[in-house]
């Protein structure tokens, strides 16, 4: 066990774990910070993502370890910010959820995407979203909350 | 001749992987294409929400089996080792690649060698640490020391490269 000292949406967080834990289950178990998901826990569906460093990352495969200083923010964090809203905003409109499960993956995703490109293309939602899967099918629908939310922040 | 000892470190999945002709990255020692949709994106580190570091630390994750050294990344297009249909090219092809200054980041043959000797990503093929199940990836044929020994002798030799049959 050791202890690690974690910035979580803003908030100092110290948590006493093995180094190998994911930082996945530091969030839902340790920090009992259940929004983020875990869907496969090998980093190919991105029900865990979360930005890391400003990074969307997925949180099931990287060791608490190496975390190091870079602020943790999850999907909890993302109404108090002016895109996560945006796109939490859109994800309503456009009636986007169906089982819920992927989508606080899907959200950290499309909120990392419309910071880096804010106006973003039909390709770039494609690339950036592609590896965030939905086995309800919701795909049509966030792609088309995206490019709302993207306008919505013109 | 030094040149094949580089060439075959060069075109061993640990190091082709990432030198591909294609959008995406290749993984596995079958080098099929990386998995979860990932792409190469415009200066090859990825797209916003699907970046190389979104799964690759800077460091090799043994617990969850994600390899990683400081700014994984691929390799620029100038820099592939291999076609469109993943076939690697051949010696003279690859050493024509690698000595091109226009594609090789203006590397000299002291820039290659140094390359060799110190970048991180070269230098995680030789420790490319566990896959998920717990298997050792495997090794390139050559030590880091003894790639670094071929390369230094090939560049002291004006790197030359064979000729295409």
């Amino acid at each position: 066990m050791e202890t690690y000292q974690l910035t979580v949406n803003g908030q100092p967080k110290e948590v006493a774990v093995d180094p190998s834990t994911p930082l996945l289950w530091v969030l839902r178990e340790e920090l009992k910070m259940t929004g983020t998901k875990y869907g496969c826990g090998i980093a190919a569906c991105g029900a865990c993502t979360v930005h890391l460093g400003a990074v969307a990352t997925r949180s099931c495969v990287v060791p608490v370890s190496l975390v190091g200083k870079r602020p943790i923010v999850t999907i909890e964090a993302m109404a108090e910010d002016p895109v996560g809203r945006a796109v939490q905003d859109a994800w309503v409109s456009h009636d986007v959820v169906q089982c819920g499960y992927c989508q606080s993956g899907q959200i950290m995703s499309a909120v990392a995407l419309l910071k880096s490109t804010p106006r973003p293309t039909e390709a770039n939602i494609e690339e950036s979203m592609g590896g965030n899967l939905c086995r309800c099918g919701t795909y049509v629908r966030i792609r088309a909350a995206i490019k709302a939310a993207s306008q919505q922040l013109k | 001749m030094a040149w094949q000892q580089v060439y075959s470190v060069l075109t061993h999945p640990r190091c082709i992987n990432c030198h591909t002709a294609t959008n995406y990255p290749q993984q596995g020692d079958d080098r099929h294409r990386h998995f979860a949709n990932v792409v190469r994106g415009p200066a090859g580190k990825g797209v916003p929400a699907l970046q190389c570091v979104t799964c690759h630390q800077d460091t090799n994750a043994d617990s969850t089996g994600v390899p990683g050294a400081h700014d994984w990344h691929l390799a620029p297009l100038s820099m592939k080792w291999q076609d469109l249909n993943d076939t690697i090219l051949t010696s003279a092809q690859v050493c024509r690649v690698v000595t091109d200054r226009s594609k090789n980041n203006h590397l000299d043959g002291a820039g290659l060698l140094k390359h060799h000797a110190g970048e991180p990503l070269v230098l995680w093929a030789f420790q490319p640490s566990r896959r998920i199940d717990g298997s050792m990836r495997t090794l390139p044929p050559l030590t880091h020391q003894e790639f670094v020994a071929a390369t230094r002798k090939w560049v002291e030799a004006g790197t030359p490269c064979p000729q295409d049959p």
